[in-house]
């Protein structure tokens, strides 16, 4: 699914990492930890394809199997839950979009606002509807950035559930509490 | 060009300019019109080509830059569209101290070459703003080579857009076309422009390495750091 | 077919989040007007009618740049271009979503400021119609690319118009020409302009806003 060799990437001069093998296959679930600013986020850009590693080998899959959630929710704050799942389920060309954008909403808890614009949420509802964007389109691999940071209780009780379901994909999860995922972990990078 | 050594173009460069320079102050023919200040032509035109051929080697680059991605390639684009808004600049300078000598006016907005310039070093300045204002890295690499490209498009749309413009906002009052040239003329042209030329491709040359030692200097400090 | 879906999508997008924040074409609006009127205190007596539209030109180029710093700002401030770059969709159908949505902004510009040069200075006709809305899809397929451009870095409304008015003279160019009457080639060069910055938009995007 995921292959890594020897990646690092650089800003300028400013280096962030440096000789990073990641070997990741459906089943699999690598923690990435260290503490902020040590290049965790940036490594997860670069294995989300949204930036390119300085050097290296990087094999990913396909655009439509991937789904990554940053620290900012990724949803338009203006629309409301069910115009942003909307749109992105028609840019991922989701199949039964109206029905599996239901699903989610109902799984988050936030079925009954699905009428209201995204600005009026709490950020614990936000982050809440960013992970119904990610796991719309049924991804393959997931990479998850800090998720449990800005969610509320429920929604991380939520999360726990979601990745006892996920078991079967490749993940990548950046998070200052292994403690809640670590019963899945298959392989670890410590960063700083 | 890079498998040129530097030592052996500036060498090159002194010997075509010198003799460019003794050529037209000693060989050329005085015109008969404007007399000795005619001369500035034989470093007006090959200024303004030179810059020219920096825009389009920068917009190579950039291409090139966008579909192999060699990395080198995004130093080599700015470096000749940086050389382009010198040699862009000189052209200005030089136009508008033609237009001076033979016009008496400081900027003559019928002189079609001249305002292209003017619209050039307009674009290829925000090319500067806009490599400042983003963080160095691929996107600004991209950014960068994209906008080149688009720089190099321009040069002749705007050329048509000015043609176009002439008439009917400025009146026909001056033709800025170089003279028929003569034989001698066309030698000392000639040989002034490889002499730009060369030049271009001397400082393009030392630019490139001093920025390269730059780059690598950084690197080797954040190592030790 | 799904690029069109998509760009459909996309640009239903944009008109909605227009049309929740009410702030672009108001402003397009009050700033065009506020404009002309400045035009008519700096048009000195006797001014003949193509110096106006020469005018009325630069009050649309000024517009558009104001609509344009505006067009990305969601994207950005939110971060969404991440969420849409990662889309398996083609990246052109996010330039080309925008431009139906920036093309629209000026559409609804013009229709309050055509007829309001039209009240406060002298007559519009077909030419300067037709000028304008071939002068739109220019202005809004590069003004689109710049504007990406000019907001993935940091001074980006003092860097918009620098990017982008060079690449508006000819535009200018074309449409006062078109509008003064000075011919039909006028009209013709902005159908070239329109084609050749159109394409080339279009095709550069993706190295635009994505690294990969």
């Amino acid at each position: 699914m995921l292959t890594a060799r020897n990646l690092s990437k650089r800003f300028g001069a400013k280096r962030v990492f440096q000789r990073v093998d990641v070997q990741l296959d459906g089943g699999q679930l690598l923690l990435v930890t260290g503490p902020n600013g040590s290049g965790k986020t940036t490594l997860l850009r670069v294995l989300a394809g949204l930036a390119a590693p300085t050097s290296g080998e990087l094999t990913l899959p396909d655009r439509s199997l991937i789904g990554y959630l940053g620290h900012e929710p990724l949803v338009y704050r203006e629309l409301t839950p069910l115009e942003n799942l909307q749109l992105f389920a028609r840019l991922y060309r989701v199949p039964e979009g109206a029905e599996r954008i239901g699903m989610l909403l109902e799984r988050f808890g936030l079925w009954e606002e699905r009428h209201q614009r995204v600005g009026t949420f709490s950020r614990g509802m936000q982050q809440r509807l960013g992970l119904c964007r990610v796991l719309l389109h049924d991804p393959q691999l997931v990479i998850l950035d800090e998720p449990f940071n800005a969610l509320d209780a429920a929604g991380a009780d939520l999360l726990d559930g979601t990745l006892e379901e996920l078991s079967e994909r490749a993940l990548v999860i950046a998070t200052h509490d292994p403690g809640r995922v670590e019963r899945f972990v298959t392989s670890r990078l410590a960063f700083g | 060009m890079t498998a040129i050594r530097l030592p052996q173009l500036a060498a090159a460069a002194t010997v075509l300019l010198g003799t460019s320079i003794a050529l037209i102050f000693f060989y050329a023919p005085t015109d008969a019109d404007q007399g000795l200040s005619q001369r500035i032509f034989y470093f007006h035109v090959p200024i303004a080509l030179t810059a020219y051929a920096c825009f389009a080697w920068g917009a190579w680059k950039a291409l090139l830059y966008l579909w192999k991605r060699p990395e080198a390639a995004d130093l080599e684009s700015y470096v000749a569209i940086h050389q382009g808004v010198i040699f862009g600049s000189l052209t200005l300078l030089t136009g508008s101290l033609w237009a001076k000598i033979s016009w008496g006016v400081w900027w003559a907005w019928s002189d079609n070459q001249l305002v292209l310039f003017l619209v050039l070093f307009l674009f290829y300045s925000a090319y500067f703003m806009l490599r400042y204002s983003v963080d160095p890295g691929p996107a600004r690499a991209n950014m960068s080579a994209v906008y080149a490209l688009f720089g190099v498009v321009l040069i002749p749309v705007s050329f048509l857009a000015i043609r176009l413009s002439r008439s009917f906002i400025h009146p026909v009052v001056f033709t800025s076309n170089g003279p028929q040239m003569t034989g001698s003329q066309f030698l000392v042209f000639c040989v002034a422009l490889a002499g730009m030329l060369t030049l271009f491709a001397t400082f393009y040359q030392l630019e490139l390495a001093g920025k390269r030692l730059d780059a690598d200097l950084k690197e080797l400090r954040e190592l030790l750091a | 077919m799904n690029y069109v879906t998509d760009v459909a999508a996309l640009a239903r997008k944009d008109l909605l989040l227009e049309l929740r924040a009410k702030e672009t074409v108001p402003a397009m609006l009050l700033f065009v007007l506020s404009t002309l009127t400045i035009f008519h205190f700096a048009l000195p007596h006797g001014a003949s009618h193509v110096a106006a539209l020469g005018l009325l030109w630069v009050a649309l180029v000024f517009t558009a740049l104001l609509g344009l710093t505006r067009a990305f700002v969601p994207e950005r401030e939110q971060g969404l271009m991440d969420a849409l770059v990662l889309a398996p969709c083609d990246r052109s159908a996010i330039w080309l979503g925008k431009v139906l949505a920036v093309l629209a902004f000026l559409a609804l510009a013009e229709v309050v400021a055509l007829p309001a040069f039209a009240v406060f200075f002298s007559g519009i006709d077909g030419r300067t119609v037709g000028a304008v809305a071939l002068a739109d899809v220019g202005i809004a397929t590069v003004g689109t690319l710049t504007g990406a451009m000019a907001v993935a870095g940091r001074a980006r409304e003092l860097i918009l118009p620098l990017l982008f008015l060079p690449l508006a003279i000819p535009v200018v160019v074309g449409g006062v020409g078109a509008s003064a009457g000075a011919g039909g080639r006028y009209l013709g060069f902005l159908v070239l302009y329109d084609a050749v910055f159109g394409l080339l938009a279009w095709a550069a995007f993706e190295y635009v806003v994505s690294e990969t």
